[in-house]
């Protein structure tokens, strides 16, 4: 395999794996502080992608052509609705089910992702066929023998990157983010030292949700199409990012997303057999890696998490 | 004038309606037929397109004073899923007044609905799906086609693309039974033909990301990618393509062959070719009137490249109906025995299978944002050349 090959995949993978992290960065976001499962996470990743394609064609009608104020609006709209849908989540289904049976949390929030789902395809207009999405970044290319490097894919790799180091810096610095460590780590402790619990939990849902949103504008711009069905599979796979790298754990997710994306790409590079099983393949390796490391790859320790 | 007397005018009126409709009614028997295809999801369009042709079949049927029935249209959507086909074929072969239907425009669900069909005894055509199994593999009396079946296509796309001088492909197809079945049989007539399959990538039908099959595909250096599958994931496939840079020459099947495709490839549709048996709708024997008729019933939807034969699968069970009176152990075998049948899609004969033999097969090639005849492109002429040419 030749040098511009191999870039090819490792761009093709890096892509991918930035999309799956961020989506697994919420759902430990999630899981850090209240230790629930949101399975409309992937879900609400696709009403932000079509917030965004709605907003892109408001401005369309409204005849703003100016592709940089396009894709402001386009993200901060997506980002922002879906910030107020997630906390929305977390103050009339999740916090209400707080002492009941983690179970209950988790089939509420699954047949939450279904009215979302079912809610687009049948409301949106002509919600059910695939919707071409703007190519709102600059699309030139530069060939590099079989590497082809387009701007689009660098500039949305390098927000990603931002994006993520931005969360951590957030998480890590601020006082919101202590607020945050502080009930992940002791939810009585935190709410005796004068921390509102409530507000935390819904803070912390709206940027899981606001993460979700950006991934959901990315996988838009990257394949230039959405449709009310991508949801489903990025929240498994963001899902299992997440418990691969060790739920609860922000730096574990980001590297679960990635593994994944590399597993798919071998699987459907490397091995002998038909690209059809890239995803059985890489869902195999998830499940032998749980068997192996039950905690994930980073596990919380437990001494923290008493 | 009060209200109490413009209500009771209204009422009046109401009821003068309902009496006239129901005078209509006493002077036919009412019959139902069925028409199924995807009425929504990415192939969306065909199934409306099918739709709208068997509907309007029925509404010129209707306004014939000479027709003995009163026709009832029933829809139902498939989604171009097999589940939900199988549940909607269901529904229609259940309901008993159901005599008999058009159905279904993929093959994926037209296989999954056969045995459902033969269990309730419903006479189906099927106006739109090419797997060959659906006819050849079974012996159910039940169901009959108008259209083709793909290995007359893949036949004709390996002689002409060889023709052409391509000597390499890779090749992608979905991993239902249609997209296998294009597979096979492309791949079988291409290297009878001196071509030769450098890589077979099998995708699964709702896949987002191509790009690791399309860089395996840009290492091996095809002439020409071979796409066995329908228009929502053929789209996705042509703009990776162009994403990764991959220079090769996009055949498709009948499956692409919409104006969808075109829509969602845009700029980089031109240039595709792609297959589809029977002639074209202007070529056909009767279609100008079907595009005159279609037209003047102003459907929002265009008929789509199979409109014709929905509207001559429904035209052939209005026909039977009318011959052998609503019951459908007589239509059944009534459509069994089809000889020399006129149609818009020319005569139609059943073989032993319910198939129709129709050989013609139509090239396609994408010019200026139209699906063009191949012999009346510029491509043919030498003026525009295809990818590698």
């Amino acid at each position: 395999m030749d040098v511009g090959l191999f870039s090819q995949y490792v761009m093709n993978g890096l892509m991918l794996g930035m999309m799956y992290a961020l989506v697994a960065v919420g759902f430990t976001l999630f899981f850090g502080v209240l230790d629930v499962i949101n399975f409309s996470h992937g879900d609400v990743l696709m009403v932000g992608s079509f917030t965004g394609l709605a907003t892109y064609l408001g401005l369309d009608a409204l005849g703003v052509v100016w592709p940089v104020f396009q894709l402001t609006a386009v993200l901060a709209a997506a980002t922002l609705a879906m910030a107020l849908l997630g906390a929305a989540i977390a103050r009339y289904l999740v916090l209400p089910l707080k002492s009941a049976p983690a179970l209950n949390t988790l089939l509420i929030t699954l047949m939450l992702g279904t009215v979302l789902r079912e809610g687009i395809r049948l409301f949106y207009p002509e919600g059910a066929n695939p919707k071409p999405f703007p190519a709102l970044l600059p699309t030139d290319a530069t060939a590099l023998g079989n590497f082809n490097l387009r701007t689009d894919n660098l500039i949305m790799l390098l927000a990603g990157l931002v994006v993520i180091v931005g969360v951590h810096l957030l998480i890590n610095r601020t006082k919101l983010g202590l607020a945050i460590r502080a009930v992940a780590q002791d939810e009585e402790t935190a709410k005796t030292m004068g921390i509102n619990f409530n507000l935390v939990v819904l803070v912390t849902f709206a940027i899981g949700s606001a993460l979700a949103a950006f991934a959901g504008i990315m996988n838009g711009l990257y394949y230039n199409e959405t449709n009310f069905g991508i949801g489903l599979l990025l929240g498994v796979i963001g899902f299992s990012s997440a418990i691969i790298g060790g739920l609860g754990n922000i730096y574990g997710a980001i590297i679960g997303g990635f593994l994944f994306a590399a597993l798919q790409t071998v699987g459907a590079v490397a091995l002998p057999f038909a690209s059809a099983y890239k995803d059985v393949f890489a869902f195999g390796v998830v499940i032998l890696i749980m068997a192996w490391r039950p905690t994930g790859l980073i596990s919380e320790k437990v001494s923290e998490r008493v | 004038m009060t209200t109490t007397r413009k209500a009771q005018l209204v009422v009046f009126a109401a009821a003068l309606a309902l009496g006239m409709a129901s005078a209509v009614a006493e002077a036919k028997e009412k019959v139902k037929v069925g028409f199924i295809g995807p009425l929504s999801g990415g192939t969306s369009s065909n199934g409306l397109g099918g739709r709208n042709s068997a509907d309007l079949a029925v509404t010129l049927r209707n306004a014939d004073p000479n027709a003995k029935y009163e026709y009832e249209l029933t829809v139902l959507d498939d989604e171009c899923k097999p589940d939900k086909g199988v549940q909607a074929a269901t529904k229609m072969a259940a309901d008993k007044d159901v005599i008999a239907a058009a159905t279904h425009y993929c093959s994926a669900v037209a296989i999954a609905t056969v045995d459902v069909y033969n269990r309730f005894g419903l006479p189906v055509v099927v106006w739109g799906a090419v797997l060959p199994d659906i006819t050849y593999g079974n012996d159910y009396k039940e169901v009959h086609r108008v259209n083709g079946t793909m290995i007359n296509q893949n036949e004709t796309a390996a002689k002409f693309m060889t023709g052409l001088g391509y000597k390499t492909w890779a090749v992608i197809h979905d991993t239902t039974d249609y997209g296998k079945g294009h597979n096979k049989y492309f791949s079988q007539f291409v290297t009878e033909n001196g071509g030769k399959i450098l890589g077979t990538f099998g995708v699964t039908a709702d896949q987002q990301d191509f790009t690791a099959e399309l860089t395996k595909i840009k290492s091996l250096k095809p002439e020409v990618l071979y796409f066995g599958g329908l228009t929502p994931i053929g789209v996705r496939i042509r703009a990776q393509m162009e994403k990764l840079g991959l220079e090769a020459q996009f055949e498709g099947t009948s499956g692409i062959v919409s104006d969808t495709f075109i829509e969602g490839a845009a700029g980089l549709a031109e240039g595709v070719v792609a297959f589809r048996e029977g002639a074209p709708t202007e070529k056909l024997p009767g279609g100008m009137y079907f595009t005159e008729q279609y037209g003047k019933k102003g459907y929002s939807e265009p008929a789509e490249a199979y409109g014709a034969f929905a509207f001559a699968a429904m035209n052939l069970i209005l026909d039977t109906i009318e011959a052998q009176g609503p019951n459908r152990k007589k239509v059944r075998a009534a459509l069994n025995g089809v000889q020399g049948h006129d149609s818009i899609v020319g005569e139609i004969s059943f073989d032993d299978h319910g198939q129709n033999t129709v050989a013609l097969i139509t090239k396609y090639v994408i010019q200026d944002g139209k699906w063009t005849l191949w012999e009346d492109s510029e491509y043919a002429s030498g003026k525009r050349k295809l990818k590698g040419q």
